[in-house]
């Protein structure tokens, strides 16, 4: 079996129950307000399709659900087809873990590859992550959707097109 | 690439850059989100930095390298207790950039040698505090941390 190693890690303490968060993950009402206006397809189940849809249809990425445990633990892989240059990436594992910890929740984010990863690459995720995240803390703490502005990432962008697979 | 542990955190904050940077440096404030810890320093360059830990007296004490309000702060950082002592200082960069209607805060905490043990504990340690003082300036309230409870009741 591949062996997927985790590259980038993101923990945030979120003052909420596990269940908001988990519903924060995995439904559209949620991810449209903090995941940049995607919409979030799932088959609630172990193997089941997932996809996140931008708001014109097109297909952001694209997989299967690897680790389905409402509400502490949610596990995609994770293939990026859009833009078209991301789908020659091969995929990674994107996994959610879910924990009371005092009075709020620790949510630790982990992406996960298969292969020598080059830091470019993963510079995509790094600056992605930590605003996707802050927004859905944001969210469910204030009600509030943020509104977080993401330059392309040039430097993932320049790496996938140099990259030989 | 180096061995060297680094811990880079970042997060997006609704106040402005200023509020970030207050939080960062007053001590009053500093007590809300980091669960009763006090940071104490006058902010020169040169100066002491402390960190007088809410659990058991404990200290982290360093100096203030860079002090650019509203925009970078950075000190260096020693922990006082459990042998951390014996580790040479590390150091901790906080970098504010403004965004719409968004702050975003980049924390960069480095000069680890090779196994440290204050790596660990700080990497465990931030994601908390960080969380800590987004939501203090954004809903005003603080948040109370697993461990809490239970180091409270082995005080003394």
């Amino acid at each position: 079996m591949t062996e997927f190693n985790p590259k980038t890690v993101y923990v945030t303490y979120i003052a909420s129950t596990p269940e908001k968060v988990w519903e924060a993950l995995t439904s559209s009402e949620f991810t449209k307000k903090y995941f940049w206006d995607r919409t979030i397809e799932l088959e609630p189940k172990l193997g089941g399709s997932f996809a996140l849809r931008l708001p014109d249809g097109t297909v952001n990425v694209q997989g299967k659900v690897i680790a389905w445990d409402p509400p502490r633990k949610f596990a995609v892989t994770w293939g990026v087809k859009w833009p078209a240059e991301f789908a020659k990436l091969p995929e990674c594992h994107v996994t959610y873990e879910i924990a009371p910890a005092g009075d709020t929740v620790r949510l630790i984010m982990t992406e996960s590859h298969s292969w020598e990863v080059p830091e470019a690459i993963l510079s995509g995720g790094r600056m992605g992550w930590p605003a996707v995240l802050s927004g859905l803390k944001s969210l469910l703490e204030t009600g509030k959707a943020p509104a977080i502005k993401m330059e392309p990432p040039k430097d993932m962008i320049e790496a996938i097109k140099n990259l030989k697979l | 690439m180096s061995n060297k542990p680094k811990f880079v955190y970042v997060t997006y904050v609704a106040s402005t850059p200023e509020k970030v940077f207050e939080a960062l440096t007053d001590g009053d404030m500093s007590v809300h989100y980091w669960h009763g810890s006090r940071i104490v320093s006058d902010w020169k360059i040169g100066s002491s930095f402390l960190l007088k830990l809410e659990r058991g007296d404990k200290e982290i004490i360093g100096t203030v390298a860079e002090y650019d309000p509203p925009r970078r702060l950075v000190y260096t950082f020693h922990p006082q207790f459990g042998g951390t002592d014996k580790e040479p200082p590390s150091r901790v960069a906080f970098e504010i950039e403004p965004q719409k209607d968004q702050v975003k805060l980049t924390m960069v905490h480095d000069g680890f040698e090779a196994g440290s043990q204050v790596f660990e504990a700080i990497s465990r340690g931030w994601p908390l505090i960080l969380s800590s003082l987004k939501s203090f300036l954004e809903t005003g309230k603080v948040f109370r941390p697993d461990w809490y409870d239970e180091e409270k009741k082995v005080q003394p």
